[in-house]
């Protein structure tokens, strides 16, 4: 308490520098914020009070009939959306902590190069493997499916997956390890029994970080999925600002719905978010 | 692992060879092409590839100064951790949640010639006041103008003889810059957050052993702080290179191709030589440049990091 209320007093501005600093800083605040309220604000305007000269204007009357039509359009590839993003999220956690924990511990030789090749893989630009990725999933008929794009999901997400779970891992001291294996536990047991427990935060951290790259991919929806029935939500998001007859208050809230999932993590589960983006700049 | 070789190293072999074949149609040909180069040279003949190479190279120039540039000052303007700190931080991280895509079309609408900015700076008076100092009203076409400002390619020729050889102005298209502000609006965030935990990592004992020996508050900042944040600069100007050079969606949902291609990159371009022209061997040899460049920023930064350990 008392703590707090010292803090509360040094954080509060003294000098005319500090005026300054806050002032810009709240200037600041409101451009990142500006796409925000345009976002909303038109997307609540009925679709005839949308004109180019009161864009900035506060909606005279409140209508849902942007968000409604929005969410008429968009609601199935919500649905392809969620679908995809929860079992690639899950799966790639699982595989990148199996991954980051052998890294970590498991000191064979070649390992560092190794694990290089494998980093890199997150580095490329994915229109470099797209060609082969796509008359590989026709080979094995998962092209054009849900399936497919969590398989393609999984497999390109394991580089940042295992990097920080190789991270996490490398924090824990082999003490722990040495002393489970005093007591007569195997390398399964020891990572299903002591070390998984322990990964609980890393898990956290991947499971955010993962959902909000899937969630958020195009190009692998875009290619993956011919279908527009089956496409995820941000390729119906693009589909939708890109015909001529719809009006813009539906494609803001259109945006505004699908940007939602992801705001309400970073909103709820900030501080694990903010983790996971310093881990995907590599550090040794 | 086996997995990653596959999907990463032998789709890229497998791709190196599609863009040396003959499956420039929809039939799959592998047989190799006679001349074996043949489109990569078509490609750098091509005029529209020129204008993608001088627009992801403005891009990736204007996006890391911006980007990086304001990521610092409000990483550095926070590490005064006034009131609203937290509240401040968050709202400035919050455009990384989002989607490319739902960036890109906030942002057109923004940058629409007929309303948005412009409607900004009229109503803040700014054209009144050209009008009246005999000036001609601010109102530029943004996203729909094909202008290329401060062309140099006389300069150069004056130089290099071969620059006459280039089909595009070399200078910074005027459709690029909302794209820029987009971009830098969504990850100038990233930029603050590397800051702000490196600044964290500069011991306080550093700053009071400055301040005692009589450095100004300014100079603790320039001689003391800034220097040891040199490594976060090195970090996040790769990982956002990386990023700009393969960027895609964005300039997809926001602008396309753009007028006479001002915004069109080598992203866009393999993904309509691919998939709408079907002109494969064409697309990979794009995107097979596309994957050199970003090797050439990545590869030597996952070298030293990762060999420290």
């Amino acid at each position: 308490m008392q703590a707090s209320f010292v803090n509360f007093r040094q954080s509060l501005p003294r000098t005319i520098w500090d005026w300054l600093i806050l002032i810009f800083l709240l200037f600041c605040a409101l451009f990142f914020l500006m796409p925000i309220y345009v976002m909303v604000v038109t997307g609540l305007k009925q679709a005839e009070n949308v004109s180019l000269s009161t864009m900035w204007h506060l909606p005279v009357h409140l209508s849902g009939g942007g968000f409604y039509e929005a969410w008429r359009r968009l609601y199935p590839n919500m649905g392809n959306s969620l679908q995809l993003t929860i079992p690639a999220t899950i799966l790639s956690s699982i595989l990148g902590a199996i991954n980051g924990y052998i890294f970590a511990k498991w000191k064979f030789r070649g390992a560092n190069t190794l694990f290089a090749v494998l980093v890199f893989g997150m580095f490329i630009p994915y229109q470099s493997i797209l060609i082969p990725l796509i008359q590989f999933l026709e080979q094995i008929k998962l092209y054009g499916t849900i399936g497919g794009l969590i398989l393609v999901h999984v497999i390109y997400g394991l580089p940042i997956c295992s990097l920080i779970f190789r991270n996490f891992f490398a924090g824990i001291p082999d003490e722990l390890i040495e002393a489970a294996r005093l007591d007569g536990a195997g390398v399964i047991r020891i990572f299903l029994l002591v070390m998984l427990p322990l990964a609980l935060p890393a898990f956290v951290v991947v499971g955010i970080f993962q959902f909000t790259n899937i969630w958020n991919d195009f190009l692998f929806g875009v290619t993956i999925l011919p279908n527009p029935s089956a496409q995820p939500v941000t390729v119906a998001l693009n589909n939708l600002s890109g015909s001529f007859s719809v009006d813009w208050n539906v494609v803001m809230a259109g945006a505004v719905i699908v940007a939602l999932p992801t705001a309400l993590i970073y909103i709820l589960l900030g501080r694990f978010f903010v983790r996971g983006l310093l881990a995907g700049s590599v550090k040794g | 692992m086996a997995a990653i070789i596959t999907f990463v190293y032998i789709f890229i072999l497998i791709t190196i060879w599609v863009s040396l074949s003959r499956w420039g149609t929809l039939r799959i040909d592998w047989r190799p092409r006679d001349p074996l180069f043949e489109a990569y040279a078509q490609m750098f003949a091509m005029p529209r590839w020129h204008a993608d190479l001088r627009n992801v190279f403005v891009f990736t120039v204007l996006f890391l100064s911006a980007s990086i540039g304001f990521g610092l000052l409000l990483a550095l303007l926070l590490d005064r951790r006034l009131l609203g700190f937290t509240l401040f931080r968050n709202i400035f991280l919050f455009p990384y949640a989002l989607s490319f895509i739902v960036t890109g079309i906030a942002w057109r609408w923004i940058f629409n010639p007929e309303t948005g900015i412009n409607l900004l700076f009229d109503g803040l008076g700014i054209n009144k006041w050209l009008v009246s100092i005999g000036g001609a009203p601010f109102k530029p076409g943004w996203t729909t103008d094909p202008a290329v400002l401060f062309s140099i390619n006389d300069a150069l020729g004056h130089v290099f003889p071969g620059v006459h050889n280039i089909s595009v102005h070399l200078g910074i298209p005027m459709a690029m810059i909302p794209v820029v502000v987009a971009a830098s609006w969504q990850l100038t965030g990233f930029a603050m957050s590397m800051y702000i935990a490196g600044l964290a990592t500069v011991p306080n004992e550093l700053r009071e052993a400055a301040r005692i020996d009589g450095a100004t508050e300014f100079q603790v900042y320039t001689k003391v702080v800034l220097p040891l944040l040199r490594p976060v600069t090195v970090s996040t100007a790769i990982i956002l290179g990386h990023v700009s050079l393969k960027i895609f969606d964005l300039i997809f949902a926001m602008t396309g191709v753009g007028p006479g291609f001002a915004t069109d990159v080598p992203g866009i371009f393999v993904f309509d030589m691919t998939f709408k022209a079907t002109r494969y061997n064409l697309g990979a040899a794009a995107s097979i440049v596309m994957l050199l460049l970003v090797a050439l920023v990545i590869v030597p930064y996952l070298w030293r990091n990762l060999r420290k350990n």
